[in-house]
């Protein structure tokens, strides 16, 4: 499977093949994530982090993998600190810091950022996150906490709750498991359900969600229950927000209703979706799934510039 | 009376040019828009029918007549964008040389701009927008930035 050079812009650019081979390979990358095998397969490479938006996660995994593999990073992590804050494009950016590095990895605040990144780099630019469009790294790392979990991505029953309109990570989710046959369904109050574009999206291939608001009705079905946070920054209006904030909390109450190897994820930061006394039940995946970005984001580096981790 | 005979007197024959038929009802301005055809770079008589009867819809249809100028394939393709239902006759000496139906290309370039305005082709950055044409009757566009599927069209022609 070539990726060799190829920008990874959003989860639509990859097909089941493809990331089941980001998988295996994501596999094989665990040791070294882990720093009980050393292997510099990406030595002398220069990896571009730039963060026009705050990140925890995705930048630190991202400067981890770099740094388990050997790859330089150099990275920005406010748009004040850069030319653009005095007007600079960010098309002219895109290309001044190309000339530095051999990949770009981009969060931005406006959707599409990294498509036009990808137009005007002629190195790879992979999509850390552009506003409330797609996250495709991390629906990769979360595809390979579920199949790490359950042993396949084949058929699982699928639930997503929380803020399903504004949070990006969800949407990439669930088009990327209608390739793998799964049941989806979106607890959500109507004001924060699935896009009518990316729900259509997932019906033409081949998936029925179900929408529901009552997430009791539906957890004692589940394979794995996504929790999202809603996103106050996302909202903009304060009132809508204070509508819905706290509507989903997980807790060991509600958890009885589950299947006992049912997994809860959530791409963190939470701030009180989950109660900490799930963090010690057999659910609780959610900090795995954190670990789990930097062997992801390790096998996409060394697809995406060639390393090597068996040579 | 029948009312075509009155939109036949209203906008008469034309002795060469273009004529676009069948044109949704309202939209011919936007038609124009979307040709680029305006006052300042046309030294020919541009006939507007609007709200004309449509004998082939039983509805309603807006007609241009572009005299001395024969528009090419590419550049009425366009005009599916508003008006994909639109046919094209190609006259000369008042005689239809050619007849054929609109069609869109499979990507639209710089004619729309994007619905969303979170987009980065919004934001003033050096960008053409660009849209994938998903489907033809009735057009839908996704942008091939930010994905977003634009619907109203008309609203967003630049």
């Amino acid at each position: 499977m070539d990726f060799y050079d190829k920008d990874l812009v959003s989860i639509r650019d990859l097909d089941r093949d493809q990331i089941d081979c980001i998988m295996d390979l994501s596999e094989k990358m665990i040791p070294y994530a882990r720093g009980e095998k050393v292997k510099k397969a990406l030595d002398g490479k220069v990896l571009g982090n730039l963060f026009f938006e705050p990140s925890t996660r995705t930048k630190l995994s991202f400067e981890s993998a770099a740094g388990r593999l050997g790859c330089n990073v150099i990275d920005v992590s406010e748009m004040s600190m850069t030319s653009m804050s005095k007007g600079e494009t960010l098309a002219d950016t895109i290309k001044m810091v190309d000339a530095y590095c051999d990949v770009i990895v981009l969060r931005h605040p406006h959707e599409g950022a990294a498509r036009l990144a990808a137009k005007f780099s002629e190195n790879p630019v992979i999509n850390a996150g552009d506003g409330a469009g797609s996250h495709p790294t991390q629906t990769l790392l979360d595809l390979f906490t579920m199949r790490s979990a359950k042993g396949s991505l084949d058929g699982l029953n699928v639930v997503l709750v929380g803020d399903l309109k504004y949070g990006r990570t969800v949407h990439s989710l669930a088009e990327a498991l209608t390739m793998f046959g799964a049941k989806l369904t979106f607890v959500a109050p109507e004001s924060l359900q699935m896009p009518s574009d990316t729900f259509s999206h997932i019906v033409e291939r081949g998936c029925k969600p179900a929408k529901t608001p009552a997430l009791e009705d539906v957890i004692g079905q589940a394979d794995v229950l996504y929790v999202t946070r809603i996103q106050k920054e996302r909202f903009p209006d304060p009132a809508e927000y204070q509508k819905v904030a706290g509507m989903y909390r997980i807790d060991n109450a509600i958890l009885r209703e589950a299947k006992s190897d049912m997994i809860v994820m959530h791409p963190l930061p939470r701030v009180d979706e989950i109660s900490p006394e799930v963090d010690s039940t057999p659910h609780a995946k959610y900090f795995e799934q954190a670990f789990n970005g930097v062997p992801v984001r390790m096998a996409l580096l060394c697809a995406i510039l060639g390393g090597d981790i068996d040579g | 009376m029948d009312n075509l005979k009155i939109v036949e007197t209203k906008i008469p024959p034309i002795r060469n040019g273009t004529v676009i038929d069948h044109i949704a009802n309202g939209q011919s301005l936007n038609v124009l828009k979307i040709l680029g055809v305006s006052e300042n770079n046309i030294d020919s008589v541009i006939s507007i029918g609007m709200h004309v009867p449509s004998s082939k819809t039983n509805g309603w249809k807006d007609v241009i007549k572009v005299e001395d100028r024969e528009l090419d394939h590419a550049t009425v393709g366009k005009i599916a964008l508003i008006a994909p239902d639109a046919t094209i006759s190609i006259i000369r000496d008042y005689y239809t040389a050619e007849k054929f139906r609109v069609k869109l290309d499979d990507r639209i370039l710089g004619l729309a701009k994007c619905s969303n305005p979170n987009c980065i082709t919004n934001r003033g950055e050096p960008v053409t927008p660009e849209f994938i044409v998903e489907e033809r009757n009735p057009p839908k566009l996704r942008c091939v930035y930010c994905d977003r599927i634009l619907t109203q069209i008309s609203d967003n022609l630049l």
